[in-house]
């Protein structure tokens, strides 16, 4: 017997690619870079040799264009994927994504669905600046009739790739670079609802809960690793999806801890941790609140290019932590 | 001089080819009365819109093509049930060319469960896809890749059905155009792309939004077959049509029609003077109603054999009583649960 390999995220992702194309044939993918490895990291290395290229579209450089054209691919009957090697550039494509995708199924009376999958990259850090780091997803998160789903682990990579674009409502899958050389053991690919798939805890605590989604989740996990080596006790949650949200669990666990901080790794105001704080506050009892909610996200700033800015931009598991201890002591 | 050359030079609703008058030879008589009896009913479908409108039976706004019936008829004759059409604000006559029912689109319209989106989308929101009528949104120029992208699915699937959008000469104006018709013809796309020129958006002439007058140089600028046609002359709409439809169908990639036309009525609603405000030219108004592609037809035909005059006479109060009854079946008919604004935002079904 073999021992059981590790799969790494972005290799993760590939698999679910794989599994797609193979069972299902009205799945194809189109998008910028496709057949580069330079775009997509090792994500989706070899799909267009494997499944031809026909099926793993390389485009020309038009985000707005060829995402219309994934939706209306979609509305016609097929299951397809497109592309955004950086979810900066896919902001041509609002249209199609935001007023066209979006509302098909309401403006249609139900008959109708676009169930395209719109697969945004985050791409950031390595002095890249302003235009080349953009974390967008709490924008997509304010729109109904769009599912939003952030994978923070290899698992979730790929099944709940194979979820998005097994489902036939239209679906902003966010991947983040950061994450791609996160490793675990997959369990056998599994076709999971995605309308019923929601946040989960990763870890077990008793003082303070601790939120993300995507990277900001990995983070949640290094905090909590943290404060255990000093004594305090981390409850985690990694969102997963955050539209349509379910915060019950949430709420569950703010009942038990008493704390709650989140982590985003978009900017503060009008983003996605102040929508978990005020969906969790507005349902409990303020007398159950041992200290005040906490967002922690990016300084109200562009992204900078250098290197010594980007030190201080990003938020780090130690400053988090930090700001846990002060929060409970 | 051809009516290309007319309109490449830039004067529009001067060219002479815009009054010629129809030759019938080679058509079939039967089938143009079943032409004319279409566009007939989707003038009369506009006109009690219109008249509805006014009298403030209709809630929302209704965008007119009254006199642009020729071309919405012309097209989907080579059409089939299983293509996948695409249209904007200005979508009744495109709808209803492919065979859809008046009472429903009169229920939508009226925000009824009995419409066509199940009273969710009103006039501007059209759905029929049972006669391939795949949506109309009114964001100018929104549905222009989704037909292309239809399109791209038929060829996937190994069929050789197609995509068709119906669009303004204002939509020209939008960059997703541009990308679309680039993205057709490098991947060889079977989408018609159908651009009805009525020389306005909204109320600004194309003399002053582009420095051309014709907007098909954006299909030559890339590399698409195209043919600019008298949009108000049925036969002219039709060999076009057939030409290029058959082009996309064999698997040679996009084509673009150019359809030079005029709406009778006035951007949005039931005026034929105002154009959301602003007044309309009164001769260009006379000038274009004497090239109503509804007349021009009919007295092509009736010049050929004058017996048609009574039959297509019976014909119009037939469709008139058609109409009127459609409108009052529409009017009875109930509005939406208030279950169906949540019950509608998502999928019913998981995959």
């Amino acid at each position: 017997m073999s021992a059981e390999k590790l799969t790494d995220y972005g290799s993760a992702i590939r698999e679910g690619f794989a599994y797609l194309l193979k069972s299902y044939p009205e799945v194809f993918v189109i998008g910028q870079g496709l057949w580069s490895p330079w775009y997509v990291g090792n994500s989706m290395s070899d799909l267009d040799k494997e499944f031809g290229v026909n099926r793993i579209i390389d485009t020309p450089v038009s985000e707005s264009a060829c995402t219309g054209a994934a939706v209306g691919a979609a509305i016609a009957g097929m299951k397809p994927v497109v592309v955004h090697p950086r979810m900066d550039f896919m902001l041509y494509a609002m249209d199609s994504i935001v007023n066209e995708a979006a509302k098909w199924s309401s403006m249609m009376g139900g008959q109708a669905t676009a169930g395209v999958t719109v697969r945004a990259i985050i791409n950031r850090g390595g002095e890249q600046g302003a235009q080349h780091s953009q974390s967008l997803h709490s924008w997509f998160t304010h729109i109904p009739g769009l599912r939003v789903v952030m994978p923070a682990t290899a698992t979730d990579a790929r099944d709940l790739l194979i979820a998005s674009v097994l489902c036939k409502d239209p679906v902003i899958f966010i991947d983040d670079r950061w994450l791609y050389s996160e490793s675990e053991i997959l369990p056998q690919v599994s076709e999971i609802e995605l309308r019923i798939q929601g946040p989960k805890i990763t870890n077990v605590g008793t003082q303070v809960t601790l939120v993300g989604a995507g990277f900001s989740a990995k983070l949640c996990s290094d905090v909590a690793k943290i404060l255990a080596a000093e004594g305090i006790s981390a409850e985690t949650i990694d969102i997963r999806v955050l539209n349509p949200f379910d915060p019950s669990l949430i709420i569950e666990s703010v009942l038990k801890t008493g704390r709650l901080v989140v982590i985003d790794g978009g900017w503060s105001n009008s983003g996605f941790a102040s929508e978990i704080i005020a969906s969790v506050t507005e349902q409990i009892d303020p007398i159950s609140l041992k200290s005040s909610p906490l967002r922690v996200t990016l300084p109200d700033a562009p992204a900078p290019a250098s290197s010594a800015l980007e030190k201080i931009y990003y938020t780090s598991a130690d400053d988090v932590a930090a700001a846990v201890r002060a929060s409970i002591s | 001089m051809s009516l290309e050359y007319d309109l490449r030079s830039g004067s529009i609703s001067a060219s002479k080819h815009l009054d010629e008058k129809l030759d019938l030879q080679g058509w079939v008589e039967n089938d143009l009365l079943e032409q004319l009896k279409m566009m007939q009913l989707i003038r009369f479908c506009e006109n009690k819109l219109a008249e509805m409108r006014r009298q403030g039976k209709i809630g929302g706004p209704v965008h007119l093509g009254a006199g642009q019936e020729a071309i919405a008829v012309g097209i989907s004759k080579y059409l089939r049930k299983s293509d996948r059409i695409f249209s904007a604000h200005r979508s009744h006559a495109h709808l209803l060319a492919l065979g859809s029912d008046p009472r429903a689109l009169f229920a939508e319209v009226l925000g009824r469960s009995t419409g066509l989106t199940k009273g969710m989308g009103g006039s501007m929101h059209l759905w029929d896809q049972p006669n391939g009528f795949y949506g109309s949104v009114p964001i100018v120029a929104g549905t222009v890749p989704l037909a292309v992208g239809a399109g791209l699915a038929a060829k996937l699937e190994g069929s050789n059905d197609i995509g068709v959008v119906y669009f303004g000469d204002g939509a020209a104006e939008e960059g997703i155009v541009h990308e679309s018709l680039n993205l057709a013809s490098q991947l060889r796309i079977p989408v018609l792309f159908v651009c009805e020129n009525n020389l306005f958006s909204s109320h600004m002439h194309i003399s002053q939004r582009q420095p051309l007058q014709s907007v098909a140089r954006f299909a030559d600028a890339n590399g698409i077959k195209n043919q600019i046609v008298d949009g108000n002359n049925l036969l002219d709409v039709q060999a076009a049509s057939e030409e290029l439809i058959n082009f996309i169908r064999s698997g040679e990639g996009p084509a673009f029609i150019e359809a030079i036309t005029y709406r009778q009525y006035g951007h949005v609603d039931w005026r034929e003077d105002i154009d959301v405000g602003v007044n309309r030219s009164s001769e260009d108004l006379a000038l274009w109603k004497n090239r109503d592609p509804i007349r021009r037809l009919s007295e092509a035909l009736i010049s050929l054999n004058s017996e048609l005059e009574s039959e297509i006479s019976n014909q119009t109060k037939e469709l008139l009583s058609l109409v009127d009854l459609a409108w009052s079946k529409a009017e009875s008919d109930p509005f939406p649960s208030p279950s169906s604004l949540l019950g509608t935002v998502y999928s019913a079904v998981s995959k």
